[in-house]
């Protein structure tokens, strides 16, 4: 699935800590946290001290355990409880961030697409966003029927949460609501029984 | 793609500043003209220097939207080919002119939360357009203005009528001048930044974006190039003994469309790429002045923008 040819499929380049920006503006996501130790390490002497880290255990499972994050030494470090609150304090520093402010964003690909298109809102360039997927494959997808949203898909085949509709998962990738598109997979016979494979572990 | 050219008729000539005119052109033909939106241009073409039409791009200073007239603000410049002398000197109303169609490739970023505009001299006139269009959406743009003088602000008066806090002017006969590390240091994220004036500026205003952690997403400028003179040299055109020469005050792409020829063209000015044209061979070192290629292929010597790059050295063999 990640060989993918559709165009709309994003790709990630890594976190590379942007020269001359003034501050770091980092959300992260579960197994992120690895890639936030990284890209401090990467960065100037002072980038620690211009960092401000949002951070959430998320839906993929292990939260920063050894507590790394603490140690980065970054100007602040905020934990939520879901990707929820996450985005609702990072949508807040977006409204009065300035121009020279870097923004960052790790974790799983649905959490990505949601800060990346939260991002969009405030005028900022998707290009200038560095991301890097880390942690579980599961997809953010929006039935094309009810317009639902399903988080954390790992399979194709997967019931849609809202019409429970049987959805194929494709690549085809919406920037602006972060999500794949999940497509009836037996809409010209309903009787036929679609099998579920795990497919984005 | 050659776009079918425009017949105009100039409807007034206005001076609006010291070697500043601005010109109405309306369909001569009747009927309504291509809408295009704020940052286009259109490319004149001019019966002056002699034999062959004389091709300038120039922006657009109505407001996007408005359709039964277009209006171009031109500077006189001394020397050169003398296409802007020519439209202060011998076009009046009544004139007709060809135009192509409008091309944009200075438009405003749909989604930018704010704008910030930097014009110096002659530059002000994309920005025209721009804030028109920016205040009719009813997004939010600040226009920072430098000239020489008050005399060579134009569109002062306009500019200062319709969008008042806005605007903020820099004369340097009077001493101000424009802070531009003060000016991005503290502009709201998600903010876009358009710079046209001389080079000088347009470097040092992108330098200032790129020193305050801006990034090149958010960076956008508009040169004003034209095709700089040297010495004669010959095409030859790959596949075929033809030979056109070019003169040394000619363009590659002129001294084509003299000798018959269509390249492609949009911008005329090194920044659209459209004109890109392959290089077979070459006895000489061209001399590339685009905007366009990267430093790479420049080095390379396989491409050239025949609008405004030329090859010093005997013949450069094109695919045309
Ligand atoms: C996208 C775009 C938009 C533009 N919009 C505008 C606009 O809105 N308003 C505007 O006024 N201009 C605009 N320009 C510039 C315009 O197209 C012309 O370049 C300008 O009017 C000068 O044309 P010219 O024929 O008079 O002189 P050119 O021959 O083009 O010469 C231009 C400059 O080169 C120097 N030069 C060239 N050859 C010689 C030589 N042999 N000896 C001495 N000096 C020489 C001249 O002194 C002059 O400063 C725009 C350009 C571009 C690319």
């Amino acid at each position: 699935m990640l060989t993918s040819t559709n165009k709309s499929r994003p790709v990630y380049p890594g976190l590379a800590p942007r020269p001359f920006a003034q501050r770091h503006l980092i959300a992260a996501e579960g197994e992120g946290a690895a890639a936030v130790a990284e890209l401090v390490a990467a960065g100037a002497a002072d980038f620690a001290a211009k960092a401000s880290i949002l951070y959430t255990a998320g839906a993929s499972a292990p939260s920063d355990p050894a507590g790394r994050l603490g140690a980065l030494g970054a100007d602040s470090l905020a934990t939520f409880p879901s990707i929820e609150t996450l985005l609702f304090r990072l949508d807040a520093m977006l409204a009065t961030a300035g121009m020279g402010t870097a923004l960052y964003v790790t974790g799983t690909e649905g959490f990505i697409g949601r800060v990346i298109a939260l991002a969009a809102g405030h005028g900022i360039d998707h290009l200038t966003i560095a991301a890097e997927h880390r942690g579980s494959l599961a997809r953010r997808v929006q039935c094309v029927h009810c317009k639902g949203f399903t988080e954390n898909v790992t399979t194709s085949v997967v019931a849609c949460s809202h019409c429970a509709l049987p959805l194929t998962v494709r690549d085809h990738y919406s920037r602006r609501l972060g999500a794949f598109q999940g497509v009836c997979v037996n809409a010209e016979d309903p009787s036929e029984a679609p099998v579920a494979e795990e497919v984005f572990r | 793609m050659i776009a079918p050219q425009i017949r105009v008729r100039v409807r007034d000539v206005e001076e609006v500043a010291r070697r500043v005119k601005r010109f109405r052109l309306e369909p001569a033909d009747g009927g309504a003209l291509p809408a295009f939106s704020g940052g286009a241009h259109v490319t004149v073409s001019m019966p002056a220097g002699g034999a062959r039409p004389l091709k300038n791009p120039y922006s657009l200073t109505g407001a996007p939207g408005e359709t039964a007239f277009y209006e171009i603000g031109v500077e006189k410049v001394e020397g050169g080919r003398g296409g802007s002398a020519f439209m202060h000197e011998a076009v009046r109303p009544g004139t007709e002119l060809f135009i192509a169609p409008p091309a944009n490739l200075f438009p405003l970023v749909a989604r930018a939360r704010k704008h910030l505009f930097v014009a110096g001299g002659i530059g002000i006139t994309p920005f025209l357009a721009m804030a028109a269009q920016a205040a009719a959406r009813g997004d939010r743009f600040e226009l920072h203005y430098a000239a020489r003088t008050s005399d060579d602000c134009a569109f002062a008066d306009l500019l200062m009528q319709r969008y008042g806090g806005a605007v903020h002017f820099y004369h340097s006969d009077r001493g101000a001048r424009l802070d531009l590390a003060a000016l991005v240091a503290h502009q709201p994220l998600g903010t876009h930044l358009y710079v046209c004036g001389p080079e000088r500026l347009i470097t040092a205003t992108l330098d200032a974006g790129r020193c305050a952690g801006w990034p090149e997403q958010h960076l956008h400028a508009e040169h004003f190039a034209s095709p700089p003179s040297g010495d004669p040299f010959d095409i030859r055109i790959a596949g075929s003994d033809r030979i056109v020469p070019v003169a040394a005050d000619q363009s590659m792409l002129e001294a084509l469309e003299a000798a018959g020829l269509a390249p492609r063209y949009l911008c005329r000015g090194g920044a659209c790429g459209e004109c890109e044209t392959a290089v077979v061979a070459c006895d000489g070192t061209l001399e590339h002045h685009d905007h366009f290629l990267s430093d790479a292929d420049k080095a390379a010597g396989k491409k050239v923008m025949i609008c405004i790059s030329r090859l010093k050295g005997r013949e450069v063999t094109l695919v045309v």
